[in-house]
């Protein structure tokens, strides 16, 4: 054994060796993310609408003069009969109110990003905490917390959203927040509770709590940190749901949002171009194609981290 | 020896209530540890020695209070001024542990440690070297970050993971199971504890990395005067690491006596049993086999007669299932056994 004495001396902060690590975690992990063609192929549908929604405001700055291609109150005049028919001037054609299409499907994108990712972070939060705390406590706390999920799986997500919507006039972050908490406390809660069980059993929660650590210790250290990956996971599936189902408000014209890729399908509808799809296909297909691509990609992208989260899956 | 015991334990008990439905009231219970005391002296380690679901772990868990006894005490001799500070009430220069609550446990917690049997299992995955080390002078808020930074290194070194930068910022998996059982001592060693409970700490380990470890663990506690509660299924190991040993069976000490005089001079039918086990790398050697039959009986709710009746090769019976189970009783020189017929 050598002399305690002359012991090192740590040249470098903590904070800075502790970035080190996560980015060379990050790393690691972005290497398995990127081996799975599914994964990639769902992120570059998402950077794909996120450079939609970043380029509209740039573009109605530069490019499009807002009286014509303004996506709610914009007309255009130089053509007699709306709905048109893509063309230069409108790429993707007008709707029946005279209003730019692509303009319009842009313009959508940055509102469904900013729904599913305040709805996912609201779930995952809620999921993440409720579920640690009744593996935790277990008891009353269990049962309760349980109970309540099992009541919201048991109801039907959409009808319930439709009662509620007719009931309130729901906005954008109302809509968020009511999906966040329903989903929150529904199915994401029960998973991330059992492999929060798995990891209260571990001899690394009695190591910390001979240390001295309490209750809230142990959650914030042991548990959090070890649930996160799953949370992320749920995260992405949470999206898709909340995406979807605002699409399916907004058909039905029950929530208060100015524009949206369901608003689209919604006018369309209410001005009865809807059944003749094979010839006014610009006004359903692009919405339409829109909201599928987003969904399915992240859930393709929940896929592949399901794969990096857990090693199990990965075919090796 | 010292007068005055470190640690002395006085009919200790834990019952684990075995439910048999939700509305139902429990009627039977486990009697894992049942009516055991023993005395700890400073700087001396007793090994605690039986198969396995005789209660030793639970013993161990009892003593760091990761479990509540059902009765009996835990006395912890403590330092009048430390006891002020730490705001824990002392009764003859003892703290009774098995009262213990909140912040007093949460300061006793300072003095006693435990070295947990599983290397992989012991340690978040999700956390450096660092973080485990440091974790006991995180959370009893010791030190500034720099000299917990100080610290770890230090411990790293005495536990023999050199240099110790080159693992401070490593994850639990980057390393093999002899020196993650080294991080879990350097962890238990950390805030300086005076008793520490080794739960079969070397049991996981290879056989070529094991006596490494339990050579670590001596010169530690020669070192920093730790005392040991060394439990262990494995007499040759507790013949190494240990000044006494208790034998356990059932939830109940048998026999008890300084090392080598239990291993020369066996008195319990169970621990002559136990002796005639351990394999002897000589194969002329021809010794007295003792012979015991079936296996360990229920802990449920066990008769009140010799738990080892049923499986003794020299009861009685009309004595040995009549009578209560045989206290432990010294038989001269502080050799202890539990039996009627001793």
């Amino acid at each position: 054994m050598s002399d305690a004495s002359s012991v090192t001396v740590i040249h470098r902060p903590l904070w800075r060796v502790r970035l080190e690590l996560f980015w060379k975690s990050v790393r690691t992990n972005w290497a398995l993310f990127i081996e799975n063609p599914i994964g990639v192929i769902g992120l570059a549908i998402i950077l794909f609408f996120a450079l939609m929604a970043v380029l509209h405001p740039i573009l109605m700055k530069t490019v499009w003069d807002p009286t014509v291609y303004d996506p709610i109150t914009g007309y255009d005049f130089e053509i007699l009969r709306h709905p048109a028919p893509p063309s230069a001037r409108h790429l993707l054609g007008t709707d029946p109110l005279g209003r730019d299409v692509l303009s319009q499907l842009m313009y959508s994108t940055q509102t469904e990003f900013i729904l599913g990712v305040v709805a996912a972070l609201i779930t995952v939060t809620i999921g993440t905490l409720i579920g640690a705390l009744s593996a935790y406590y277990g008891g009353v706390i269990d049962t309760l917390f349980m109970r309540l999920a099992d009541l919201v799986i048991m109801l039907p997500f959409i009808s319930i959203l439709i009662v509620l919507s007719a009931l309130f006039k729901l906005n954008m972050l109302k809509l968020a927040l009511v999906i966040g908490i329903l989903s929150g406390f529904g199915g994401v809660t029960v998973i991330i509770k059992s492999q929060a069980l798995s990891i209260k059993v571990k001899p690394y929660i009695e190591a910390a709590r001979v240390a001295g650590g309490g209750d809230w210790h142990i959650i914030v250290v042991h548990f959090i940190p070890n649930l996160l990956p799953l949370s992320f996971l749920y995260m992405m599936f949470t999206v898709t749901s909340a995406i979807f189902s605002e699409a399916v408000l907004s058909f039905f014209g029950l929530i208060n949002i100015r524009m949206s890729w369901g608003i689209m399908i919604h006018t369309t509808q209410t001005a009865g171009y809807l059944l003749n799809v094979g010839q006014y296909w610009w006004l359903v297909i692009p919405a339409g194609l829109a909201i599928t691509l987003l969904c399915s990609a992240f859930y393709l992208v929940g896929r592949a981290l399901d794969e990096v989260v857990n090693p199990r899956l990965r075919r090796r | 020896m010292s007068f005055q015991p470190l640690v002395k334990v006085e009919g200790l008990k834990k019952y684990f209530p075995v439910s048999k439905g939700l509305f139902r009231k429990t009627h039977d219970y486990i009697h894992a540890v049942d009516d055991v005391s023993f005395s700890i002296q400073p700087r001396e380690s007793l090994g605690l020695v039986g198969e396995s679901g005789c209660g030793k772990t639970t013993t161990g868990k009892l003593l760091v209070r990761l479990l509540t006894p059902t009765a009996g005490r835990i006395f912890f001799r403590m330092e009048e001024e430390e006891a002020r500070e730490e705001g824990v009430r002392l009764e003859d220069g003892y703290v009774d542990v098995a009262t213990l609550k909140g912040r007093a446990l949460k300061n006793f917690r300072r003095h006693v440690q435990m070295i947990f049997q599983d290397p992989y299992e012991s340690m978040n995955p999700r956390l450096t070297i660092y973080d485990i080390v440091a974790e006991p002078m995180a959370v009893q808020g010791i030190g500034s970050v720099m000299e917990r930074e100080q610290r770890v290194a230090e411990m790293l070194q005495h536990v023999g993971l050199t240099p110790p930068e080159s693992f401070m910022f490593r994850y639990p998996h980057e390393l093999s199971g002899g020196q993650r059982q080294r991080v879990a001592i350097a962890r238990a060693l950390i805030i300086n504890p005076t008793f520490v409970i080794a739960d079969e700490p070397t049991s996981m380990l290879d056989v070529s990395v094991r006596t490494g470890v339990m050579q670590l663990m001596q010169d530690l506690a020669d070192r920093f005067g730790i005392s040991y509660l060394y439990i262990t299924h494995d007499l040759a190991v507790a013949r190494y690491m240990c000044d006494k040993i208790a034998v356990m069976y059932l939830g109940k000490i048998v026999e008890m006596a300084e090392t080598e005089e239990l291993l020369h001079h066996p008195l319990h039918p169970y621990t002559k049993a136990l002796l005639s086990a351990v394999p002897i790398p000589d194969p002329t050697y021809k010794r007295e086999v003792i012979e015991i039959r079936g296996s360990v009986s229920t802990p449920i709710n066990p008769p009140s007669y010799c738990r080892f009746y049923n499986r003794c090769p020299v009861a009685k019976e009309g004595l040995c299932n009549v009578q209560e189970h045989p206290p432990l009783e010294d038989k001269g020189g502080g050799h202890y056994v539990a039996c009627h017929l001793v």
